[in-house]
């Protein structure tokens, strides 16, 4: 009798567990194709492409010579690039991330992922990864280009623990772009506005071409809620001042929290918005 | 017991906005057998996409229950996504700037199917749906006829239990139309014995498609059985058709006159005439609207006995056609 109890405690756990790794692997697969749809159709248009490329080197080079014919020291040119870079996953993350099941909601394929069997996370997670892949890339090109063409000088002592901050301020902003994705879905041309309401706001408060030093403390206390900011102390430092880990270890911290903070918040602001939606009746309605 | 496929019972749905309360959906009861193709019919704004929306799990009730393979669909919504798919008429089947081929390859792993069992199954929709030739093609190249073979490929891939269709010909042409529904009844009766609910607001469609029908009028049902006994229950009634030579014409006397069961009104601005469609209990009220008529100085064209629609079964439950309700 006992052991027919274990048994089948046994077996109903082993089922379980065959259960969750079948729905987990799902789950992967749908992140994978959804990470394979960003970046096949980022990828299908060279204007595209290109306009994502030169843009920004057009705008840095604006910043570049301001500095230079203030007379500035030749480091800025290093904080102006590595700004332009970042500055490419803050755009990527508000148009792409951000207001993306807004999109998905006026074409009507958000419709087909919520009668699907599958976590939005999974989603969610397939288009952020697919929006680093690309914006990687991109941000590769600009960096090198920016450079070359200005000589900027870098000096790394420490790759890992630039590498490190690189991969804490992008996944921090994805984060950050998975909440904005939950809250707006549910929204209309609201989510248009708001996005373009965000955008120069943080390209100003994160610092992207100055130091955020120079701002009032007030402004620099807003500009902490950003992400955004503490990436690219922490990599101007490590990348252009030639700093260590000893020195940006604040950085690091304040980016591990944004993690852990915006990441449950998304989860939770996605099936709170979800349930929203289903009682409003908003979930599926278009043009509003 | 009886086991149904979709179950709701007293179903309510009540849209608030700030200016206006509007039911959608009043106390819907309706049951679905496994393997039925089961219609909702009604003009727009009828409740049908409310109904379709909740039972797909898009949507909750306001109150009243509904389950579907045998799930809540509030409380076991997880359970109830692994069963069905939802193809809705006149939307966009996917990402512009992705192939057709792509389109299916991505839908198909939101319901898991390895690689390998989805180009196959991708190449058999796409030969069953006749459109193999434009696999390599971008999704927003596509007419209209095709969109929706695509919709209906990508709804068929899951090889879903319960197929909810959301006036799946809206905007299709006649052909077209005509093919993607006799491949839904095969579909439904020969190759898997797949159960459909069918919102539509064409008559002719139910009408061919649907083993069972019911009437929905501003979120009540009005009534419920096949086609057939719907129509069977007309046979008291003598229905009249009509053509009278002005667009302009004025049938709101009808409405005055005692017996007339209700009466519906199509009108061409091409031809410059009005055809009227009455359904009467005693055939010699016919002769009190002709002279009306006469009386207005228009000429009746023609008169003919018709034999009775769906469209006659919503005409003798509301009063009027379904042109009139929408335009209401």
């Amino acid at each position: 009798m006992f052991t027919s109890a274990l048994l089948e405690e046994a077996l109903k756990r082993k089922r379980l567990v065959k259960q969750m790794r079948e729905q987990l692997i799902h789950n992967l697969r749908v992140t994978y194709a959804r990470l394979w749809v960003r970046i096949k159709g980022s990828n299908r248009e060279p204007e595209w492409i290109a306009a994502e490329l030169v843009i920004p080197i057009l705008t840095l080079s604006a910043y570049v010579y301001l500095y230079k014919m203030l007379n500035a020291p030749s480091e800025y040119a290093g904080f102006v690039i590595i700004g332009g870079t970042m500055i490419a996953f803050w755009v990527n993350v508000l148009w792409n991330m951000s207001a993306q099941f807004y999109w998905e909601k006026e074409t009507g394929t958000l419709e087909a992922y919520l009668v699907a069997p599958i976590s939005r996370m999974a989603i969610l997670l397939g288009m952020a990864l697919g929006g680093i892949v690309n914006t990687t890339l991109r941000a590769i090109v600009i960096l090198v280009a920016g450079t070359i063409i200005f000589q900027a000088p870098l000096i790394v002592n420490e790759p890992f623990t630039a590498l490190l901050l690189f991969f804490l301020t992008i996944i921090a902003l994805y984060a950050l772009g998975m909440l904005f994705a939950s809250l707006f879905m549910l929204y209309g041309r609201e989510a248009w506005h708001t996005a373009s309401l965000l955008q120069e706001p943080v390209y100003f408060l994160s610092g992207s071409y100055f130091p955020v030093k120079m701002l009032p403390f007030f402004v620099q206390l807003v500009a902490s809620l950003i992400p955004l900011t503490f990436g690219l102390d922490g990599i101007r430092r490590v990348v252009i001042l030639g700093a260590g880990i000893a020195d940006i270890w604040l950085d690091i911290i304040a980016l591990v929290i944004f993690i852990a903070v915006l990441l449950p918040l998304a989860k939770f602001a996605l099936n709170y918005m979800e349930n929203l939606g289903k009682k409003e009746g908003r979930l599926t309605l278009r043009w509003q | 017991m009886l086991h149904y496929c979709v179950e709701t019972k007293d179903l309510v749905r009540i849209f608030k906005s700030k200016n206006e309360v509007v039911k959608a959906l009043d106390k819907v009861s309706i049951s679905i057998g496994e393997g039925e193709i089961f219609g909702l019919l009604g003009p727009n704004g009828a409740g049908k996409t409310t109904f379709i929306k909740i039972l797909t799990t898009l949507l909750l009730p306001t109150s009243g229950e509904a389950y579907v393979g045998g799930f809540d669909v509030v409380k076991e919504s997880d359970k109830v996504r692994k069963i069905i798919s939802l193809v809705s008429g006149g939307e966009t089947p996917g990402y512009g700037i992705l192939s057709v081929r792509e389109n299916l390859w991505f839908f198909s792993q939101l319901y898991g199917l390895s690689s390998s069992v989805a180009k196959e199954e991708i190449r058999r929709l796409m030969a069953d749906l006749d459109f193999e030739e434009y696999a390599g093609t971008r999704m927003s190249k596509l007419s209209t006829g095709y969109r929706q073979r695509l919709n209906l490929a990508r709804g068929l891939l899951s090889k879903p239990k319960i197929l909810f269709l959301d006036e799946p010909t809206l905007g299709l042409d006649v052909l077209t139309a005509k093919n993607l529904r006799e491949y839904i009844v095969d579909w439904a009766k020969r190759e898997r014995k797949g159960t459909v609910l069918l919102t539509t607001h064409y008559m002719a469609e139910a009408d061919e498609m649907c083993d069972r029908v019911a009437i929905i009028d501003r979120g009540r049902i009005l009534a419920c059985d096949s086609p057939f006994k719907l129509k069977e229950n007309l046979e008291e009634n003598v229905i009249v058709k009509m053509e009278v030579s002005s667009v302009r014409a004025d049938f709101s006397f009808i409405d005055d006159l005692g017996g007339v069961v209700g009466y519906s009104q199509t009108r061409s601005i091409q031809t410059d005439t009005t055809t009227l469609k009455v359904m009467v209990h005693d055939e010699s009220i016919l002769s009190k609207i002709t002279s009306k008529i006469e009386g207005q100085k228009l000429k009746i064209l023609s008169v003919n006995k018709a034999e009775p629609t769906l469209e006659d079964v919503y005409i003798s439950l509301v009063g009027r056609g379904f042109e009139e309700e929408e335009a209401g």
